[in-house]
């Protein structure tokens, strides 16, 4: 009985950042790259693996020393683990794949002022056990991922017809270059924010109906 | 114009490539505080002023890390002087005019996470501009990051009092003029050119 309690909180953790509280589509955090680099699924899904990686490492190492650090020091600190796994990461980046570092450039030095990551290591990292924190930094990312996926996909899908580099509505579509600029970024997220708040007053309009009618 | 004489980087950082509304840096202030017009003001002012400064700092800094090749130190070394830029800029605000210190209240220690400071300075570092390049560069785009909060946060005044429909409302038709004023500000791409 405890243990299955136990294992359907870990569950509430991981998905709360998928979904409940997605990053990106409920708390608007983490915006710049989030515009920025969706211009391809390929780089958004760069740039979301990336993401993953800092904040699960660094959550996991922030709720390791929660209670090591004084409280004074803490932002310093947290910034300081951070940037060490931001740098690790660029560096891995850079091996990996020249091309894809020229594409993403400064922003992979600009996740360690990514509001996710800090916000995270503040509000749930400092204050939970260290395996918590590992699956609410992977929950995060998860739906950080998935909402640059969203993005990164129309972008592309619109901007030169292709998904992954592979054409997919045929050669005589002809590109919306518009998608692929900064002004499409801001459009895509807009309409994204305004699907979901459309389903959402949905949901509550059918919600209060059923009280209404019962 | 060539692209490294100052006055070409004033403009390109200015408004050509403005760092809100082209680059995409500080999208969160520019979303957060454009609320209203007085405030979005005090906000580009302190933020010009910090960028300034940590500018100088960060490139000095770099010229030491490239002369003790510990450039992977970069971005931690970058991040700490930012933060320490911003709180000796806070100090020395409080200690000279007390004034301005409580209209800027909260977006002073704020700026920190801002994420154009820090990419002014990886920016000026990946492009090796010079002492004053990099100062103009980082005038330019701290202007034109006020420029973009003025101009939103007038907007956004005016969409107070307009009939915006319910699941538009807060950050979806902030997204949406944002969208049309980047279209705009693409009008000035050919100025560079001449």
């Amino acid at each position: 009985m405890n243990e299955t309690k136990a294992r359907s909180d870990d569950m509430n953790v991981l998905l709360n950042g998928l979904w409940k509280e997605n990053p990106v589509f409920v708390q608007v955090l983490g915006m710049c790259p989030t515009l920025a680099i969706t211009n391809s699924v390929k780089n958004a899904l760069a740039m979301g693996l990336s993401v993953i990686f800092v904040l699960v490492m660094s959550n996991a190492l922030v709720a390791m020393v929660r209670k090591i650090v004084p409280k004074q020091v803490r932002i310093a600190t947290y910034i300081l683990i951070i940037a060490t796994f931001v740098t690790m990461v660029d560096y891995i980046i850079k091996a990996v794949s020249i091309p894809l570092y020229k594409a993403l450039g400064a922003f992979i030095a600009l996740i360690v002022v990514n509001c996710i990551i800090l916000g995270r290591a503040e509000a749930f990292a400092s204050k939970n056990t260290v395996w918590k924190s590992i699956l609410d930094g992977f929950g995060m990312g998860i739906g950080f991922t998935f909402a640059l996926l969203c993005l990164g996909s129309v972008r592309e899908l619109l901007g030169s017809g292709t998904l992954l580099g592979v054409n997919v509505l045929g050669s005589s579509f002809e590109p919306w270059v518009i998608f692929l600029l900064p002004s499409g970024g801001f459009l895509t997220l807009g309409a994204w924010l305004l699907l979901f708040g459309f389903w959402r007053e949905r949901k509550m309009r059918i919600k209060a109906d059923k009280e209404a009618t019962s | 114009m060539s692209q490294t004489s100052l006055l070409f980087i004033f403009i390109d950082s200015f408004i050509i490539n403005n760092i809100v509304l082209m680059v995409f840096l500080g999208i969160c202030p520019f979303l957060g505080v454009s609320g209203k017009l007085d405030t979005a003001f005090r906000m580009g002012v302190a933020v010009i002023f910090v960028l300034l400064v940590s500018s100088s700092m960060t490139y000095g800094l770099n010229l030491l890390l490239i002369k003790w090749h510990a450039e992977y130190l970069r971005i931690i070394s970058y991040i700490v002087v930012i933060a320490a830029t911003v709180q000796l800029v806070e100090m020395f605000i409080k200690k000279s005019s007390p004034g301005l210190f409580r209209a800027l209240g909260i977006y002073l220690p704020l700026i920190t996470t801002n994420c154009c400071v820090l990419g002014v300075a990886m920016f000026q570092t990946f492009r090796e501009y010079n002492f004053a390049q990099s100062m103009v560069f980082s005038l330019g785009s701290g202007m034109g990051f006020t420029l973009a909060l003025v101009i939103m946060a007038g907007i956004r005044e005016q969409l107070n009092l307009a009939d915006v429909p319910s699941i538009a409302k807060g950050t979806g038709i902030a997204l949406m003029v944002a969208g049309i004023l980047s279209m705009a500000f693409m009008g000035f791409a050919g100025l560079g050119t001449l």
